[in-house]
């Protein structure tokens, strides 16, 4: 359950990463994201968008039992976390940010990006 | 606070290799807004008179517009500009992909380049880090591969543009590229960044761009794509793009075929849109916050060879394709391949190619000058031509100059088929029945160029009827099949070229795409209400934006009177071919370009805009617009 990228119909538009820093920080600034377009080109030439599909490795890792699930979605407790970091190198896709306080941050399901992905590419089950 | 604004002019002296910032001035953004805006008042405040195009003291300019890098549709458009070597005067080309929104996100509107590198240079920006870096390494090397290396060096996360040997050897029709086939394709302007011996541009960046409400715009942002998605055009033309338009230019009769000798082949099913899809789309490739991507990237399969490309788009399709025979989609990609590699805008390379070729055809260049026996739809003897001019051997060094720099060296009556406006060659749009399209190559200020003006659809509809103001999308899926076409009403074009001359800046200067809303038919007013979102001031698309874009109109004719000493009404005059030769086949067979019609034209559009009968502003028309020359 949750998000899920299709690369057959990217086009590396990042309307997404638009979206998710303008949603949840209220700037406009996609290398904030929590998420990540990646265009590999000239060969083969595909787009692939690296996401977080709630796997869990950030909780397993995280010293202070501060990420906890929470429906579907693994939240950080902001009253917990220490601000260690282990989160963001136990990340597999590289997708948990780190704000301006060097305090991480993630993918809270919010949907937009699946929301305005114009090619469908990102899709929420 | 300049909100909407990354708030920064760099400046880069490439002689000294001293690096400036300087705050955006306000004034310039009160007057000029953006984008071509900003690179029309440049021009001609900051470049100096009389200065030669590869003169190191020409400046190139870089500008984004308010809207670029924001969350809108298709925010990603970056205008270049520079005193074009192709025609002496202003020049200007625009780019979509990914390098001007990291150059906002950097902290960067403006980038006003001058002098010449000692040695051959990339510039590399990483936020606040601008630095003039050696690239002897990448001299020489193709567009692409020099791309690909500059990532591999610094990061997938830097946008990178180059020149191909094209520019580096200041062939008149280089251009930059970026993106893996991304182009800012006209007017030289890649020519001008090699005689100033810089290679490549990379750009990384990571700050926030100031909106005034962030809100608004994420609210905005969201209708209006969704509003894209509610238009037809959103699953009927973004398929194909702009290829989609091949088949309903060449039932009209004004698809540039055989070095615009005719305006209809038998052949388009062969090289349109669907053509693409079938043999060699990988992907869909979209510009920065695109929900219509145009971009086709693919594969193309040819005896010469195997080749990742995107593309081939419209202009290619007619110019390298049906203009110079090409019949096959492969081949047309390949050929694309080629000038994306060495640089050479598709347009006029195009066009240079089916110009040489008739010139061998009519006995003008012969078999030894070209070093082989050249045939119209052959893609070896296309790829030959490509690969001289780039390299500037022999034939093409003159071919190198354009087709009205050749015509000049070549003699003979080649004048007479050297199809350009200016110095610049025209575009895929034959335009012996299509009068108003005419008349917007004819006087663009940068030379004949479609990204100026594009009424065809009414030029059609003044002929056989239909909607005036269809958007492409519509008037592709309405079709078009006739056996013949009247000739097309000249009279009431001169209104109708105004307002499409004045639109198009329009996005140019808000520094987004034009697509959305030529293509599909996203109406305007969600233009005025993003840009207050961003900048907290209120802008009226159909009365400031448009006067604004009236004015840059004027400037630019302005420098063009300043930089070219006997500039005026000769220059806006189209090739001989257009009003002495019939065309000889398809829908448009027997109609040609009366010369009373253009001169009549001239004198309603001079007499429109406010100008004299040598195609000079009025005193009165420049003070109306508060310019002071």
């Amino acid at each position: 359950m949750g998000l899920e990228f299709n690369h057959e119909t990217c086009s590396g538009c990042k309307a997404c990463e638009l979206v998710c820093s303008l949603q949840n920080l209220r700037v406009v600034n996609p290398s904030k994201a929590m998420l990540k377009v990646t265009a590999k080109f000239p060969v083969p030439g595909k787009y692939y968008v690296q996401i977080c599909d709630q796997c869990g490795e950030c909780a397993e890792v995280c010293p202070q039992e501060a990420i906890r699930l929470k429906g579907e979605t693994y939240r950080i407790d902001k009253n917990m976390c220490d601000g260690c970091l282990v989160c963001v190198d136990a990340c597999p896709v590289n997708v948990i940010k780190v704000d301006d306080h060097s305090m991480p941050y993630k993918c809270n399901n919010c949907r937009q990006c699946a929301e305005v992905c114009p090619r469908d590419a990102l899709t929420f089950h | 606070m300049l909100y909407g604004y990354a708030g920064w002019t760099l400046r880069i002296d490439l002689s000294r290799r001293q690096v400036e910032k300087e705050p955006l001035k306000p004034e310039w953004v009160d007057e000029f807004v953006g984008g071509r805006g900003f690179t029309s008042k440049i021009l001609y405040d900051e470049n100096p008179q009389g200065v030669e195009p590869f003169d190191p003291e020409n400046r190139f300019v870089i500008a984004m517009g308010p809207l670029s890098g924001l969350f809108l549709p298709a925010s990603g458009k970056t205008h270049f500009a520079t005193k074009s070597p192709a025609t002496g005067g202003y020049g200007d080309s625009n780019m979509g992909g990914h390098f001007g929104v990291n150059m906002k996100y950097a902290g960067y509107d403006i980038a006003i380049l001058s002098g010449k590198a000692e040695t051959p240079s990339y510039i590399f920006i990483d936020d606040d880090t601008v630095e003039i870096r050696p690239a002897d390494q990448y001299w020489g090397k193709g567009s692409t591969e020099v791309e690909e290396a500059l990532k591999k060096e610094l990061g997938e996360d830097f946008q990178v543009l180059t020149i191909g040997p094209a520019g580096e050897n200041r062939v008149n029709f280089a251009c930059i590229s970026h993106d893996f086939g991304r182009q800012a394709g006209r007017i030289g302007i890649g020519a001008v960044l090699g005689s100033k011996n810089i290679k490549a541009m990379a750009v990384r960046g990571t700050k926030s761009i100031p909106v005034f409400d962030p809100k608004g715009l994420l609210k905005k942002g969201k209708e209006t794509y969704a509003a894209c998605r509610e238009k037809p055009g959103f699953e009927g033309w973004t398929p194909e793009g702009t290829a989609g338009i091949t088949n309903w230019c060449n039932d009209v009769g004004a698809l540039p075929t055989r070095n615009f000798q005719t305006s209809h082949c038998d052949y388009a099913d062969q090289i349109n849109g669907k053509a693409i899809l079938k043999e060699l789309k990988i992907t869909d490739k979209g510009c920065f916050a695109c929900p219509i991507p145009c971009g086709k990237y693919g594969r193309a399969k040819t005896k010469l060879g195997e080749v990742y490309v995107e593309g081939p788009e419209y202009e290619t399709l007619s110019l390298i394709g049906s203009n110079c025979e090409l019949s096959d989609v492969h081949a047309v990609a390949y050929a694309n391949y080629i000038c994306d590699e060495l640089g050479l805008d598709t347009c006029s390379a195009g066009a240079v190619v089916a110009f040489a070729l008739e010139c061998c055809e009519k006995g003008l260049i012969t078999t030894e000058d070209m070093g082989m026996d050249v045939k119209w739809g052959d893609l070896e003897s296309v790829a030959h031509i490509l690969k001289l001019i780039s390299s500037r051997q022999g034939i093409g060094d003159i071919l190198a100059l354009g087709v009205k720099g050749a015509a000049e060296k070549i003699g003979g009556d080649s004048d007479k088929f050297a199809i350009h406006v200016k110095g610049l060659e025209w575009t895929g749009y034959e335009s012996r029945n299509a009068p108003g399209m005419m008349l917007g190559y004819m006087t663009a200020d940068v030379g004949a160029h479609h990204s100026r003006c594009w009424v065809l659809g009414s030029d059609v509809a003044n002929a056989v009827g239909g909607n005036k103001d269809a958007n492409v999308h519509d008037l592709i899926s309405g079709g078009a099949d006739f056996d013949r076409i009247p000739k097309a009403d000249h009279r009431n074009v001169v209104p109708l070229v105004l307002k499409s001359q004045h639109l198009r800046p329009a996005f140019d200067i808000l520094g987004t795409c034009r697509l959305q809303y030529m293509e599909i038919g996203l109406e305007t007013e969600y233009y005025e209400e993003l840009y207050y979102c961003a900048t907290g001031k209120k802008l009226d698309f159909n009365t400031d934006l448009l006067i604004l874009s009236e004015k840059i109109w004027h400037l630019n004719r302005m420098y063009n009177k300043r930089e070219i000493p006997d500039f005026g009404r000769k220059y806006d005059y189209p090739p001989p071919r257009f009003y002495e030769e019939t065309i000889p086949n398809g829908p448009n067979k027997g109609h040609v370009m009366d010369f009373e019609v253009i001169e009549q034209m001239l004198d309603d559009y001079y007499a429109a805009r406010g100008w004299d009968e040598n195609g000079i502003p009025t005193r009165s028309t420049l003070e109306k617009h508060g310019l002071k020359l």
